[in-house]
């Protein structure tokens, strides 16, 4: 009788040393890849129209963001969707030159002409507002631009 | 002899101590990988800047009004007829080319299929499409008329690329992209984008 209690007594446990390990492993894996956001949203968060016909965005310290939505802060600007974030701070129109030229000292002179303006509007934001944008863009020869958007369905 | 060994550390909760920083990473972390239609702005005009004289029929003239209607060439359109009526346009091959910069006359498109008619671009070279919208028009309709024409263009690169070179356009540039440093594909790419140019133009908003 005694032989067949013993059989029956222990499953052995599962090795778990190197669980570790693995965790380990995929806790590097997440950190290396997690960007921090560096900007807080002044704005709700755009809802960005869909495209197919998309390019991805490289360099990403060559890129500078305009945000165009609705204020969090709906007391003091308003419900409408044509709202600028310029860094931390809602901005108008005329301050984007100001980013721009901010933005271009920061990186080497050989590297602004391949420096990227991503618009990040909100799909309920107005051409007027863009085209506004755009325009200043322009006086001060940022002629690249991106318009984010989600990649859509054929 | 008080002290043999050193007693082992416990490194049972290690693995508790690791997931609580992955789960923190897990939930933190954004995967965005940004895209968007990219664009290039033309350079702001000298003030004496006289615009060159270009033919009606060479002008796509899109127009978006405030209630994000379409009229396109003077007539209504749905969104969705419009990469067909684009490709049309820019396709049709009804005259003689752009003249080359070093002075060659302009060349009939040869690798058009269009239906040749007077009344539509001379070469695609020379088709300029006109993007006109209010200043009220929501940002959404212009970004999908803008993906609209630029999957026009694509649908036509990709044919002549398909007839060249036996592969799509999108797969070309996939794989220049791959080998930057390859001559032969880098010609390829910018024989099919000087054959099909996108030539889309932002009018000024009506208000």
């Amino acid at each position: 009788m005694s032989k067949f209690k013993k059989k029956k007594k222990g499953m052995p446990a599962v090795n778990t040393a190197s669980l570790p390990d693995i965790v380990f492993m995929l806790l590097f894996f997440f950190m290396v890849t997690t960007t921090m956001r560096e900007t807080d949203l002044r704005i709700e968060a755009p809802k960005l129209p869909s495209a197919v016909e998309v390019k991805k965005l490289e360099h990403k310290s060559l890129v500078c963001t305009i945000y165009v939505g609705k204020s969090k802060n709906v007391e003091k600007y308003g419900s409408g969707f044509n709202r600028i974030q310029l860094n931390d701070k809602i901005a108008s129109a005329e301050q984007v030159p100001a980013f721009i030229i901010n933005a271009r000292s920061k990186v080497s002179e050989a590297e602004v002409p391949f420096m990227t303006t991503s618009i990040k509007a909100d799909k309920e934001s107005n051409v007027g507002t863009i085209t506004d944008i755009r325009l200043k863009l322009r006086d001060v020869n940022a002629l690249k631009v991106s318009y984010s958007t989600q990649k859509g369905a054929e | 002899m008080a002290r043999r060994e050193n007693p082992e550390i416990n490194a049972g909760s290690m693995a508790d101590i690791a997931f609580l920083l992955l789960i923190f990473f897990l939930v933190t972390t954004t995967m965005n990988v940004d895209s968007g239609v990219s664009k290039k702005l033309s350079e702001k005009p000298p003030p004496d800047y006289v615009p060159p004289v270009i033919k009606e029929k060479n002008i796509f003239e899109v127009n978006i009004n405030r209630n994000n209607e379409l009229l396109v060439e003077g007539e209504r359109m749905d969104v969705k007829d419009l990469k067909d009526a684009a490709v049309k346009f820019i396709d049709n091959g009804g005259g003689i080319g752009k003249p080359g910069e070093d002075g060659t006359p302009g060349v009939a498109c040869d690798y058009c299929e269009g239906e040749k008619s007077d009344a539509s671009s001379d070469h695609p070279n020379k088709a300029i499409i006109s993007v006109q919208s209010d200043r009220g028009t929501e940002y959404g309709t212009y970004i999908v008329v803008q993906d609209q024409l630029l999957k026009a263009y694509r649908e036509l690169r990709n044919r002549l690329c398909q007839q060249r070179y036996n592969m799509s356009f999108t797969d070309l540039e996939a794989a220049y992209k791959d080998d930057k440093n390859n001559k032969e594909l880098k010609e390829k790419v910018e024989a099919i984008r000087t054959a099909y140019p996108q030539i889309v133009s932002d009018a000024e908003p009506t208000s």
